[in-house]
C-alpha cells in the first residue's frame, strides 16, 4: 500500500491540472490514469480558452471562467518555466461570427444579458458590423453580417498543455500511474483506499477528475454526478500562412498553421466517430465565413465526447457522506485548467469549497420539495 | 544524386521543375521528376523551415509535399507527370488567396 496526500482519478486535463496544483503546494498527489480505453476528451478537444457566451443566467460561471482566462497567461508562463514546454497560449480576444441579421440580434441580446448579469465585475464586449470586423479579420467573406467580440477570449494547444501539466506534476514530486483503472474504492471520511491496476493507494483526499467516468466513480463515494457525453466533431486543415489573427467560436488557427473547425453538438451516446452530414455542415459554414477555405485541404476529421452536466455547468462538490472526496468535472478542461490548478487544488487540500463554488454543487439537480 | 535505370524507355514527357524545363520518362511521379532534376531538398517545413525530401515514395510519410500546377501541399509521389506540368518546391506554409 502506498500512502499519499491525495489521490486524483483521471489523467486528462482536469485531473492532471488538479494533481499538478496539489504537487505545486508541496503535497504528494498520485494521479491514476485508466489507459487508452478511456474516452479521452482531452485528446480530442478544440483548444479555446473561451469566455464569451458562457454563464448566461449563471454569473458565478461567468466569473469562474473569467478568472481562469485571466490566470491563463501566468499559468502558461509557469508551465514553460517549469518544463520547457510551451502551451501555445495566446489571448488576442475572440469573436463569434454571425451570418444573418437574426443571428447578430440574438447574439447582441445574449451579450447584453451577460453584461447586465456581470454587475460590478463588468463584462466588456463589442458588437462589430462587417466593416469593423474586416479590420480585425480581413479574410471574412461577404456573407458575414457581424460578430460579437470580447478581449477575454484566447486559445492554446491542448496536447502541449497536457504534456506540460504531466511534466510539471512529475517535477514537483507527484506520482503518475498509467493503466490504473479503478477497481474498488474503500471510503471513510478523510480516508480513501483505492485498488487500481493491481496496486493499492491510500490518501485522506480523493478527487474525481475522470470526465464521463465520474458518474460511476461518484456513486462509490456518495456523489451524484449526472454527466453524459455530447459529441463534437472537428475538422483540421493543412498548414497555412497566418490568416486568422484571432480565434472565433468555430475556428482557430494554431501556431503551427493548421485551421481547426469545430463547434458541433450531438447526442450520440458513446459513439465518438464522425458523420458526413455534420462535417459537411461545419465545412459549409466555415467556407461561408472565410471563402478562402474552399481551396484548402482537410487533412483529418475526428469526433470526441464532451463531458456534459444537464445544465452545461461544471460540477464541483465535496461528498457529505465521505468528506475528503471531491468531484471536479466540466466540459471546458482547457479554459478552466488554470483555475483547477491554482484554486481547486488548494480548496481540496484545505478540505472545503468556497461559497463562490456553491452554485456548482450537485444539489442543483435535486427536485425541490413541494411547499 | 539519382540516375535513370538503363532499361528506361526513350520517350520523354516535358515538365517544369522549379521553372526549368526538363524531360522525364512517362509514368514518373512528380516527386521522382524532382529528385531526378531538382535539388536534394524538395520542401521546407511550415513550422521550423527545416529542409526535407521525399522519403517513402508511396503516399504515407507526407514528406514529398510540393506545389503542382499551382496547387500547394500535393503529395508529389502520388501524382503522375503529364505534359507541361509545373512542379515547384513547397517552401514553408502554403499561401492562401484571401
Amino acid at each position: 500500500m502506498a500512502d499519499f496526500d491525495a489521490i486524483v482519478i483521471g489523467g486528462g486535463l482536469v485531473g492532471t491540472a488538479v494533481a499538478y496544483g496539489i504537487a505545486r503546494l508541496g503535497r504528494r498527489p498520485v494521479l491514476l490514469d485508466e489507459g487508452d480505453i478511456a474516452h479521452r476528451a482531452s485528446r480530442g478537444n478544440f483548444g479555446l480558452v473561451w469566455v464569451q457566451s458562457k454563464g448566461i443566467g449563471v454569473p458565478e460561471y461567468q466569473r469562474w471562467t473569467r478568472q481562469s482566462s485571466d490566470t491563463w497567461a501566468d499559468f502558461s508562463k509557469e508551465l514553460l518555466e517549469e518544463t520547457g514546454i510551451g502551451t501555445g497560449h495566446e489571448r488576442p480576444g475572440g469573436v463569434t461570427i454571425c451570418l444573418s441579421e437574426e443571428e447578430l440580434d440574438k447574439r447582441r441580446r445574449l451579450m447584453e444579458q451577460l453584461h447586465i448579469e456581470a454587475g460590478e465585475t463588468n463584462f466588456d464586449y463589442e458588437i462589430l458590423r462587417h466593416a469593423e470586423l474586416k479590420k480585425m479579420l480581413p479574410a471574412i467573406g461577404p456573407d458575414v453580417v457581424g460578430a460579437s467580440y470580447t478581449r477575454y477570449d484566447g486559445h492554446a494547444n491542448p496536447l502541449f498543455t497536457m504534456r506540460a501539466l504531466h511534466a510539471a506534476l512529475l517535477k514537483h514530486g507527484g506520482t503518475y500511474v498509467p493503466n490504473a483503472r479503478v477497481e474498488s474504492i474503500q471510503a471513510a471520511p478523510n480516508h480513501f483506499v483505492i485498488n487500481a491496476g493491481g496496486q493499492s493507494f491510500a490518501a485522506p483526499r480523493l478527487v474525481l477528475g475522470a470526465g464521463l467516468g465520474n458518474k460511476a466513480l461518484g456513486e462509490m463515494v456518495g456523489l451524484d454526478v449526472p454527466v453524459r457525453p455530447v459529441r463534437g466533431q472537428i475538422i483540421v486543415t493543412e498548414r497555412l500562412q497566418p490568416v486568422l489573427p484571432i480565434p472565433t467560436l468555430m475556428m482557430r488557427q494554431t501556431v503551427e498553421g493548421t485551421i481547426m473547425i469545430g463547434e458541433s453538438r450531438e447526442e450520440s451516446g458513446f459513439d465518438d466517430t464522425t458523420s458526413p452530414e455534420v462535417i459537411h455542415t461545419l465545412a459549409q459554414r466555415a467556407v461561408k465565413s472565410f471563402p478562402f477555405l474552399k481551396n484548402v485541404r482537410i487533412v483529418r476529421t475526428w469526433g470526441a465526447l464532451r463531458v456534459m452536466a444537464p445544465d452545461g455547468l461544471p460540477i464541483y462538490e465535496q461528498s457529505s457522506e465521505f468528506p475528503g472526496a471531491f468531484v471536479c468535472t466540466c466540459h471546458s478542461g482547457v479554459t478552466l485548467a488554470a483555475s483547477h490548478a491554482r484554486y481547486y487544488a488548494q480548496y481540496v487540500m484545505d478540505g472545503a469549497l468556497p461559497a463562490e463554488l456553491a452554485r456548482f454543487s450537485t444539489k442543483r439537480f435535486d427536485v425541490r420539495a413541494a411547499a | 544524386m539519382f540516375a535513370l535505370l538503363p532499361d528506361n524507355p526513350s520517350e520523354r514527357i516535358t515538365v517544369h521543375v522549379d521553372g526549368n524545363t526538363v524531360g522525364v520518362p512517362p509514368g514518373f511521379t512528380a516527386a521522382a521528376a524532382m529528385l531526378l532534376h531538382g535539388a536534394s531538398s524538395t520542401r521546407t517545413t511550415p513550422v521550423t523551415g527545416e529542409p526535407r525530401a521525399p522519403y517513402c515514395m508511396m503516399g504515407v510519410c507526407f514528406e514529398c509535399l510540393m506545389q503542382i500546377d499551382g496547387e500547394p501541399n500535393q503529395q508529389g509521389c502520388l501524382v503522375t507527370v503529364v505534359e507541361g506540368m509545373r512542379i515547384e518546391r513547397q517552401l514553408g506554409k502554403c499561401k492562401v488567396d484571401e
